[in-house]
C-alpha cells in the first residue's frame, strides 16, 4: 500500500526534530493506504497548536479551524457528506482543555468521525505550559510550584459516557499505531484514540523512555464490550495501559439520528432537492 | 353610544401561563378569516408563570402593522393587569371583565368598566380553562365574526382533542357570542370597520416564520443553534420543516460550536445558518472572523435584544448592529441586512444565502424581539421571485481555493465534488489553503478579501424613500421600526416630510450622502440609545444627524409615541 499517495511536495515542517508528531503523521498515512482511502475521500479537521499542523503536511481536503474547535465542523463536514471520511486531528491542549465541551458532545452525538489526539501533556506551540494532561507537579513558566490540579482523564470520561470506540497508543510504537488507526477509522461511530506523544522541546519529564516505562499494552483477556472493567483499566494511571479500552459497536450515529437519511441516502451535498412546490404549500398553510 | 371606527386596538393583559397567546392567534386567524387586517405584537416578562403580559391586537379597515399606544378594548386577566397597562387607557377604553380582576380603588365611574363573568360562566361548561376562549367568542361576537368561522377554526386548532372537549370549547364559544350580542344592544357599541374578501386569502405570519420561510427559499438545509431568546423560533420553526425540506437542525452544545458547525456544513457544500441574539453571538465572534478568513459563507440571523450581558431577555432593542458591524478581529467584509416588513424577513433572508454564498462572507439578519413576534396579514409571500443560487465549482486537480482573482473572488469547490483538494486554514494561507508567513503573500490575501467588498457594493439594496421626493424634512430608519415610523408620518399628513428606511445597514448605499444633502432637516428614529446608524451614516457621510428619537427601555416605538416626538422637530 502506497502511503506516499498522502506526501505533499516541498513543505516547511515547523515540528522540531524528533518530534512525536512525526511518527503519528506517519502512521497515519499508512493506515489510510491500508484502508485504501485515497486523499480525495478524506478530510482532516483540526485545530490550532503545532499538532493541529498535521494536515498541512497532508495531500488531501483539508479544514484547519479554530483553536479547541474541531470538533464541530469535523461533525457537520461528516453529516453533510457522509462518504466522506474525517478525522479530527489536535492536541491535548486543543481536545481536552478549550474544546473540552465539544468533545463531550461529541461523543453523544456520536458522528462516525475519528479524533485523534496528540497528547504530549503540554501545550508546545505556545511553548510550554501546563495542559489538562500534565502530571501533578510539572514546572513550568506559568506553573511555577507544579501543577497542582488532577489531570484530566480523557479515557475515563470517553468511557462513562459510553463513547463507541475509546483507545490509546504510545506514537513510540509505529507498527501499533497503524493498527490502532485503522480499527478507529474503520469503525461506524465516534472513535477517540488519545495518542501518548514525547515532546523533546516543552516536556523533559514524559519523554521517549518515560513513557516506554510507563506504558503496557492491555491483556489479549481484555474485553473491550466490558465497560466497567474498561474504566476500571481508564483509572490506571501509574502505569497507561494501551489498546483498545472500550467499544459499543450498537450506536446509532448522528447521521443516521439526523433524520435527513433516513429516506434518502444522498449526501445533504449533493441533494438537489425541488423545493418551491412545497414551499408554496407551506406557505400557503398560513392562511 | 361608542363607535368605533377602521382601527381598533384591543389589548390582553394578564400573568404569564394564562393562556393569552392562545387566545391571540385564536382571535387574529377568524378575524383575518372574516376580511379584517389585524396586527398582533406582545410584550411578555422573562418568566413562565405570573408577572404582566400583554398582547396587543389591532384590527383595522386599511392595513396598519405597528404598535399602538391607545387601547380601545381592554380584557384584564388578572388583578395586576390594569395596573399594568395605566398608562395606556383613557376614558373612551371599554375595560371588559370579571370585577375580581379590577383593582380596589380603581376609579370605575371614570371609565367604562363592563363587568362579565368569565370563570363563574368557564366553571358552569366545565373549567377555568374555558374562560379564554369565552373571551374569543365575546371580541369575535362584537366584531360580528360569523360564529362557524370561530368553531370551524376551534375544532381545527384543537383536533386532536376529544370530542368532549370541543364541545365545551363550542359551548364556550356560544356563550362568548351572547355576551357580545348583549353588550352590544345594552351598552350600544359599534364597531365601524370594512371587510375586504381579498383578506382572508393573505397570510398571517410573524417575525420568526418570516426569517424561516426566507431561509427555506434561500436554500437553507442545516441549521445548528443554542436557545436563546428572541431568535430561538426560528430554529424551531426550521426544525419543524426537518422531514419536509430536508434540514438538518441541531442544538448544538453552545454558541461557539453552533458557528463552527455552520460554517463546516458550508464548506462541505451545505447551506447553513445560525440564530442566535446579543450574548450568544458574541460566543460566536471568533467563529465569525474564521468565516471571514477561510471565505466560507454563513448566515447568522442575530435577533436583538436589550443588553448589556442578559439585559432583558423577552424585550426589544436595536442596539447590536454596532456589535454585528465591529465584531470578530481582523479586517474582512461583511454584509448587514436588516428587515423592517414582514416581506422584508423573507426574500431578504432568502437573499442573504445567495449573497454569503456568492461573495463567501457572514451575512447578517439583523431583527430584534419586535420583529420576531409581531405578525400581521401579508399578501402570500411570491416563491416564484426567489432562487437559490449556487456559486460552488467543480473542481479540477490543478484547483486551488485561495486562487488570486481580479475581484478577489476565488471559485469556491467542495470535498468530493471534482478531482481538486480543498484545502481552508484558519492561519494566513497560500493560495492552495496551507499555512504560511509568506508576508508579501499576507498583503495580497488581505487585499483579496477586502477586495470583495467593491463587488458587494454594487448590490447593496438601496433604503426605501416612502413620501415625497422633494423632501424638506427627512426621518431616517432601519429594520423593524418601518411600520411604526411610517404610520407615524402618514398621521402627520405633511407633503414636505418624507421617511428614508434601511433594510441593508451594510455596507451603506452610495445614495445615502445625496439623500441627505437635499434634506433641511434630518430626524432619526432608532430603538436604541446611541444612534449607531447615525454613527455609521456619520462616518460613511461625514454628515451629523444632530435630531434624534431614540428609545432604549426595552419596549418597541408605538405609533402615538413616535408622532408627538416628530411634531417636536417638525
Ligand atoms: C482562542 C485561542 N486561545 C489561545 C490560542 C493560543 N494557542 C495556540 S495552540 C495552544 C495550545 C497548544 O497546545 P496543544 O493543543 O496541546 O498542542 P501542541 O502545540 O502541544 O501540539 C494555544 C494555547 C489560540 N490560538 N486561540
Amino acid at each position: 500500500m502506497n502511503s506516499q499517495l498522502f506526501d505533499t511536495d516541498n513543505i516547511d515542517i515547523a515540528w522540531c526534530p524528533g518530534c512525536g508528531n512525526f511518527s503519528i503523521l506517519n502512521a497515519l498515512k499508512q493506515a489510510l493506504a491500508e484502508l485504501g482511502i485515497k486523499p480525495e475521500e478524506l478530510v482532516l479537521v483540526s485545530g490550532i497548536g503545532q499538532a493541529a499542523k498535521i494536515p498541512h503536511y497532508f495531500k488531501t481536503h483539508v479544514f484547519n479551524g479554530l483553536h479547541g474547535r474541531a470538533l464541530p465542523p469535523a461533525t457537520a463536514i461528516k453529516a453533510v457528506n457522509p462518504d466522506l471520511t474525517v478525522i479530527a486531528e489536535s492536541g491535548d491542549g486543543d481536545m481536552y482543555g478549550e474544546g473540552g465541551n465539544h468533545l463531550l458532545h461529541a461523543i453523544r452525538r456520536n458522528p462516525d468521525i475519528t479524533t485523534i489526539v496528540h497528547n504530549n501533556m503540554v501545550y508546545g506551540l505556545t511553548k510550554g505550559q501546563a495542559s489538562p494532561t500534565s502530571q501533578i507537579g510539572f514546572r513550568t513558566p506559568v506553573q511555577v510550584k507544579g501543577v497542582f490540579e488532577n489531570p484530566f482523564n480523557p479515557l475515563a470520561m470517553a468511557i462513562s459516557m459510553d463513547a463507541s470506540f475509546v483507545a490509546r497508543v504510545f506514537a513510540g510504537d509505529i507498527a501499533q499505531t497503524v493498527e490502532m488507526f485503522k480499527k478507529a477509522i474503520s469503525h461506524k461511530g465516534y472513535a477517540l484514540v488519545d495518542v501518548l506523544q514525547p515532546c523533546v522541546s516543552y516536556n523533559k519529564v514524559n519523554t521517549y523512555q518515560w513513557f516506554k516505562e510507563h506504558t503496557y499494552y492491555l491483556e489479549d483477556s481484555h474485553d473491550p464490550l466490558d465497560r466497567l472493567k474498561a474504566f476500571e483499566k481508564a483509572l490506571e494511571m501509574e502505569k497507561f495501559p494501551l489498546g483498545v479500552f472500550y467499544l459499543n459497536p450498537s450506536k446509532k450515529t448522528f447521521e443516521e439520528n439526523s433524520g435527513v437519511y433516513q429516506e434518502n441516502k444522498i449526501p445533504l451535498s449533493r441533494r438537489k432537492t425541488e423545493r418551491k412546490e412545497k414551499l408554496k404549500a407551506l406557505i400557503h398553510s398560513k392562511k | 353610544m361608542n363607535k368605533f371606527k377602521d382601527d381598533i386596538s384591543i389589548v390582553l393583559c394578564g400573568e404569564a401561563g394564562q393562556g393569552i397567546q392562545t387566545v391571540e392567534r385564536i382571535l387574529t386567524h377568524v378575524l383575518k378569516l372574516s376580511g379584517f387586517n389585524v396586527f398582533a405584537t406582545k410584550e411578555y416578562m422573562s418568566r413562565i408563570r405570573g408577572g404582566s403580559n400583554s398582547t396587543e391586537i389591532r384590527v383595522s379597515s386599511k392595513k396598519v402593522s405597528s404598535l399602538a399606544q391607545r387601547i380601545d378594548i381592554l380584557i384584564p386577566l388578572s388583578k395586576s393587569a390594569i395596573e399594568h397597562v395605566k398608562r395606556r387607557i383613557s376614558p373612551y377604553t371599554i375595560i371588559i371583565g370579571e370585577k375580581e380582576n379590577i383593582p380596589e380603588g380603581f376609579p370605575v365611574e371614570k371609565y367604562r368598566v363592563i363587568d362579565v363573568a368569565f370563570s363563574k360562566m368557564a366553571s358552569d361548561i366545565g373549567g377555568r380553562v374555558y374562560s379564554n376562549i369565552i373571551g374569543a367568542g365575546v371580541i369575535s361576537g362584537l366584531f360580528k365574526v360569523k360564529e362557524e368561522i370561530l368553531r370551524d377554526y376551534l375544532k381545527q386548532h384543537f383536533s386532536k382533542k376529544s370530542e368532549d372537549i370541543i364541545q365545551r370549547n363550542i359551548e364556550a364559544v356560544k356563550k362568548g357570542y351572547e355576551i357580545a350580542e348583549d353588550l352590544l344592544n345594552t351598552e350600544r357599541i359599534e364597531f365601524d370597520l370594512q371587510r375586504d374578501p381579498r383578506i382572508r386569502d393573505e397570510i398571517l405570519i410573524n417575525g420568526a416564520e418570516a426569517v424561516g420561510l426566507g431561509a427555506l427559499a434561500g436554500g437553507c438545509n442545516f441549521i445548528s443553534s443554542y436557545p436563546m431568546s428572541p431568535s430561538t423560533g426560528v430554529l424551531v420553526f426550521l426544525s419543524q420543516q426537518m422531514n419536509d425540506f430536508e434540514v438538518l437542525a441541531e442544538q448544538a452544545e453552545d454558541e461557539i460550536s453552533a458557528i463552527n458547525m455552520a460554517i463546516g456544513a458550508w464548506y462541505a457544500g451545505g447551506r447553513a445558518m445560525v440564530t442566535t441574539s446579543g450574548g450568544g453571538f458574541s460566543l460566536m465572534i471568533e467563529g465569525l472572523s474564521l468565516a471571514g478568513m477561510l471565505e466560507t459563507p454563513v448566515v447568522i440571523h442575530l435577533a436583538q435584544r436589550p443588553g448589556p450581558a442578559t439585559g432583558l431577555p423577552t424585550r426589544t432593542e436595536q442596539a447590536d448592529l454596532d456589535l454585528a458591524l465591529y465584531a470578530g478581529h481582523g479586517e474582512f467584509p461583511r454584509i448587514i441586512l436588516a428587515p423592517g416588513k414582514l416581506e422584508d424577513g423573507f426574500y431578504l433572508t432568502q437573499r442573504a444565502f445567495n449573497l454569503a454564498d456568492k461573495y463567501q462572507v457572514p451575512v447578517f439578519v439583523l431583527t430584534d424581539q419586535y420583529f420576531i413576534d409581531s405578525y400581521y396579514n401579508i399578501p402570500a409571500l411570491e416563491v416564484d421571485k426567489t432562487t437559490i443560487d449556487s456559486h460552488i465549482i467543480k473542481t479540477d486537480k490543478n484547483y486551488q481555493r485561495y486562487r488570486l482573482t481580479e475581484n478577489g473572488i476565488s471559485p469556491r469547490g467542495i470535498p468530493g465534488h471534482g478531482e481538486g483538494l480543498v484545502v481552508v486554514d484558519s492561519d494566513e494561507h497560500d493560495e492552495e489553503g496551507h499555512i504560511t508567513e509568506d508576508l508579501e503573500l499576507r498583503t495580497q490575501m488581505v487585499n483579496k478579501r477586502l477586495k470583495k467588498l467593491e463587488s458587494i457594493k454594487k448590490e447593496v439594496l438601496a433604503p426605501e424613500l416612502i413620501g415625497n421626493k422633494n423632501y424638506k424634512n427627512l426621518v431616517i430608519g432601519w429594520g423593524s421600526t418601518y411600520h411604526v415610523v411610517k404610520e407615524s408620518l402618514e398621521g402627520l399628513k405633511r407633503e414636505d416630510t418624507s421617511f428614508l428606511h434601511f433594510k441593508q445597514v451594510y455596507p451603506l448605499h452610495p445614495e445615502t450622502e445625496r439623500f441627505l444633502q437635499k434634506t433641511e432637516k434630518a430626524i432619526l428614529v432608532e430603538n436604541n440609545a446611541t444612534a449607531q446608524l447615525g454613527k455609521l451614516i456619520k462616518l460613511n457621510t461625514g454628515l451629523e444627524i444632530e435630531n434624534k428619537i431614540l428609545k432604549y427601555n426595552g419596549l418597541a416605538f408605538t405609533v402615538e409615541e413616535v408622532r408627538s416626538n416628530l411634531e417636536k422637530y417638525l
